[in-house]
């Protein structure tokens, strides 16, 4: 049996609305900046200053599905990142030692929060907003005053480029779509477009096996139109990223792959696959749809919410590193506000308040609205206390569209 | 005109988007009766209801509803609740930590100029409380009173609007046997007072009792509208054929168990409450289980038969626990929920919304949610294999449902239970413990499941179900307990069992003090 258009779109509708938004709000920004928006400095810089959001929401996520929240995540990159800075910059360690040391660290920050709203059960607004406070106090003492001045190796974790062993390839569009003599590479970096064929192949071969067992199965599988069309429209969005970031000449003045996408991308991949594939990511659906169900199924709901918190520190460590070694500089006010950026991710892609319902593309595809706003409107020169407020309306937006389309489907 | 009528509806059809929920329903009600809507569940009773009671607004249904010789437009419940129709749903509509008194005048207050004037909402309220027979302090707050006192709250609250047509949904589906008795002869008593009453129920009994006229309707349509107290064939079998649209010769299917060796046994099972720790609630129960076997559990609410359950299955229920498990013979600990499906235990709850099911999550996931390390290697769930299990489930029990992937929240409540049988059975387990595995859910379902049962003990398992239907008790069980009190009263074979004996053993004081 063939499953229908409708049973797929019907499923899917919300994630597919929240990717056309996305891509509604690249085009509206790509055409209002004069293409700016999609030069490929800027893409770049795109995925610099948003990696740490894409990271936090990855952990919020599970957090919000379970039935909690997490405050504290701003306070505790600044933390960790004081930590770290203080290792590398007063005893001058090893930054490699450094960074394990900082995740080390997130594991026993995000413990610690886990044991009081696992164990002993005290909601987890009020342990998260006391770690908010926390950890901010530890962050300001630890980072008294700013310390700057890190090993190259540790900057290049957010403001780095993989190194171009491959060599280049000439761009078939110099002197056509690229003028002649614009500053952007005439060749095109080999690393990256690998990748990104890299990438689509991956795509194409998973997916066609998972349908393979499906059939084997006797299951019932998508139209292959769709699926076909599906493919054709992510490959060329990826594509049409491998071919711009392969010109860009941020840091090295050659086109290259930042390091932190490749960071930020395997992240994703693994937490898709943790939320969709493992025992744990079903136990956080079943704790966060019905908890007194999940209990009563067998559910260690205990050593679930804890792990959701350890996870959420780790992340919160990997944040740390990033924001610290984007800023070369350990500040007791970094990560400000990051809890709020990671939610709203979460909640644009159509996380639900209540809990049980999410999606790591989702929230993936929440965050990158937020940054295309956030760098189109300065690209624009919008001032940032209106970028602010705009920010603010796209969120009760889209949870309102969320709430209303929820409420359409049940009366069906 | 000899027949005065309260209410008229006509041609009443409502669509939803791909299902005709209505089809051109007709019903008239007499003013002063009382009237009984039948149906299996998803037949329209509640959406017609909720047509009258306005939830579903003028416009957005055909035909025309006729209330004291007007033609009515209903936009709200506001607008139904003026011209004096009152729904009391079954999940009741009241505020736990507010007063008796505040509840029944909740957005009807007495108030001047938006101030309250308490001595005229608690003297009022009194007044209602009499008329309703509730002997309570209006100040009392609603979550400190039991279930069937906060449904006679409903009542005075209803009343308290004038109610001329009180709608009731199934107003004894949560309440034990005296307050059901309470509420009916209130309903009665209602109907001396000139208040016109339909009410929905699945319990043929109390339909027989209170009802004048039952109306039934299938799958949309009223198929019949009969005369209870005139010469219409009113009998119950008449009532279950119009419902389900094809005789129901048998409510319980025939059966014979294989009775194996013993599987399951407590021995001196004493539990006590949670917070009054004092109490016990079970109080040294003895009783076994053999494999093959179907065993009732008896008992009015409140004996104890949940918290029993619940405090073998991993001490879910209930604090300083002692006593014995013993699984083939053997003591076993079932401290933890996961300990005591190890051993092979299982508890499938009586409250399936609450405690049994992921109401947002897929038929497949909710199948497959107790026995999932069986589908996983390393942590890694193996997703078409997942697929299989539960497709092979849909067409063993005969889930309706689309699709596997629909949340389970949006199946009717028989799919349901199979849903919960199912996510059970996929465990394999030893013996399964069913908490009311019938409730609420209407006559065909009823007899899918009972099938379910007896399949499952022909395979070996051992069944013990407790159920407050003694009909069902004795149509389906081999041997069936009684608990009084947390008491084991008695033990009495299929064969021996009427409903007076198991009733009588059911409400048998402690004789003497030991």
């Amino acid at each position: 049996m063939n499953a229908t258009i409708k049973d797929i779109f019907g499923k899917n509708l919300r994630q597919y609305g929240i990717m056309l938004a996305l891509v509604a709000i690249v085009l509206i920004f790509a055409f209002a900046t004069g293409g700016k928006l999609i030069m490929p400095d800027n893409l770049w810089s795109l995925i610099q200053q948003n990696g740490y959001v894409l990271i936090l929401a990855l952990g919020m996520l599970m957090v919000i599905i379970a039935g909690h929240i997490d405050l504290s995540v701003g306070s505790g990159v600044a933390f960790i990142g004081a930590i770290i800075g203080y290792m590398m910059y007063t005893w001058q360690l090893n930054w490699i030692l450094a960074v394990v040391a900082g995740i080390v660290i997130g594991l026993l920050m995000g413990a610690w929060q886990g044991f009081w709203v696992a164990v002993v059960k005290i909601p987890a607004f009020v342990v998260t907003l006391a770690g908010m406070l926390l950890f901010r106090g530890l962050a300001q003492v630890i980072a008294a005053r700013t310390m700057a001045g890190f090993p190259a190796g540790f900057n290049a974790i957010a403001g780095g480029n993989l190194p171009h062993f491959l060599g280049f390839l000439p761009n078939p569009f110099a002197g056509w779509l690229i003028p002649t003599g614009s500053p952007f590479a005439e060749s095109l970096d080999t690393v990256t477009i690998l990748i990104g064929v890299i990438g689509i192949v991956g795509l194409i071969v998973t997916g066609w096996r998972t349908r393979a067992r499906q059939i084997q199965h006797g299951l019932p599988v998508e139209a292959m139109g769709l699926t076909i069309t599906r493919w054709v429209i992510i490959s060329l969005a990826i594509a049409f990223v491998t071919f711009i970031l392969s010109m860009s000449v941020s840091g090295t003045g050659l086109g290259s792959s930042p390091i932190l996408l490749v960071i930020v991308a395997v992240l994703i991949l693994a937490y898709a696959f943790v939320m969709t594939r493992t025992v744990f990511g079903r136990h956080i659906y079943a704790v966060g749809g019905n908890r007194n169900a999940a209990l009563l199924s067998g559910v260690n709901t205990v050593k679930t919410d804890f792990m959701i918190f350890v996870n959420m520190g780790l992340l919160t460590a990997i944040a740390a590193i990033v924001t610290t070694s984007r800023a070369g500089a350990a500040v007791a006010a970094a990560g400000q506000s990051y809890e709020l950026d990671a939610i709203a991710a979460c909640f644009i892609g159509g996380t639900a308040v209540t809990g049980g319902i999410g999606r790591v593309s989702g929230a993936m595809v929440g965050a990158l609205i937020m940054g295309v706003l956030n760098m189109g409107l300065s690209i624009l020169s919008v001032d940032a206390n209106w970028q602010m407020a705009i920010k603010g309306l796209i969120l009760l937006l889209a949870v309102t569209w969320d709430l209303v389309s929820k409420r359409r489907s049940t009366v069906a | 005109m000899s027949d005065d009528y309260i209410l008229q509806m006509r041609d009443i059809t409502k669509e939803f988007p791909g299902v005709k929920a209505l089809k051109s329903v007709n019903i008239d009600v007499k003013r002063g009766e009382i009237y009984a809507i039948c149906g299996e569940n998803g037949a329209g009773k509640s959406t017609l209801m909720e047509v009258l009671s306005g939830v579903h607004p003028y416009g957005s249904y055909t035909g025309d509803i006729i209330f004291n010789g007007q033609t009515c437009a209903f936009h709200s419940i506001r607008d139904s609740e003026a011209v004096g129709i009152v729904i009391i749903h079954q999940e009741l509509a009241l505020s736990p930590y507010l007063s008796i008194a505040e509840n029944i005048f909740l957005g009807n207050e007495r108030a001047t100029a938006g101030v309250i004037d308490w001595r005229e909402t608690n003297s009022q309220a009194q007044k209602l409380l009499e008329q309703v027979g509730l002997a309570e302090n209006p100040q009392t707050r609603v979550a400190d009173i039991g279930v069937g006192k906060q449904q006679l709250v409903e009542i005075a609250k209803a009343l308290a609007k004038n109610v001329k047509l009180l709608i009731l949904d199934e107003p004894t589906a949560a309440l034990n046997d005296t307050d059901s008795d309470n509420l009916l002869r209130l309903i009665m008593d209602l109907k001396s007072q000139g208040i016109t009453c339909i009410m929905i129920s699945h319990k043929l009994i109390e339909i027989e009792q209170v009802a004048d006229t039952t109306i039934i309707i299938r799958d949309g349509a009223t198929i019949s509208q009969i005369d209870m107290k005139g010469d219409d064939d009113h009998s119950q079998e008449r009532i279950i054929h119009d419902m389900v649209g094809r005789p129901m010769e048998h409510r319980f299917p025939d059966h014979t168990s294989t009775i194996g060796e013993e599987v399951f046994a407590i021995k001196d099972w004493t539990v006590h409450h949670p917070i009054d720790t004092e109490r016990k609630v079970v109080d040294r129960a003895n009783l076994n289980v053999r494999r093959g076997e179907i065993v009732g559990l008896a008992g009015l609410m409140g004996a104890g038969r949940t918290e029993l359950a619940m405090s073998v299955f991993g001490r879910t229920y209930g604090t300083n626990i002692s006593g014995t498990v013993l699984k083939d013979g053997h003591p076993v600990e079932t401290r933890t929920v996961d300990q005591a499906m190890g051993q092979g235990i299982v508890y499938a709850t009586e409250d399936r919304k609450r405690y049994g099911l992921n109401l947002i999550q897929s038929v497949k996931e909710n199948i497959t949610s107790a026995g999932l390390t069986k589908l996983a290697k390393m942590g890694v769930i193996e997703t078409e294999a997942e697929s299989t299990v539960a497709d092979d489930f849909r067409q063993e029990l005969n889930i309706k449902t689309p699709t596997i992937e629909v949340a389970v929240g949006k199946l009717s409540g028989g799919n349901q239970q199979k849903v919960v049988l199912a996510k059970w059975i996929y465990t394999d387990p030893d013996l399964l413990i069913l908490d009311e595995p019938t409730r609420g859910i209407d006559v065909g379902a009823k007899y899918e499941i009972y099938t379910i049962i007896d399949a499952l003990a022909d395979s070996g398992k051992a069944v013990l179900m407790i159920s407050s239907e003694l009909p069902e008790l004795i149509g389906v069980c081999d041997r069936i307990y009684t608990l009084c009190e947390g008491r084991i009263t008695g033990c009495v074979t299929r064969e021996e069992a009427t409903q007076e004996s198991l009733m009588q053993l059911m409400t048998q004081e402690k004789e003497t003090d030991n």
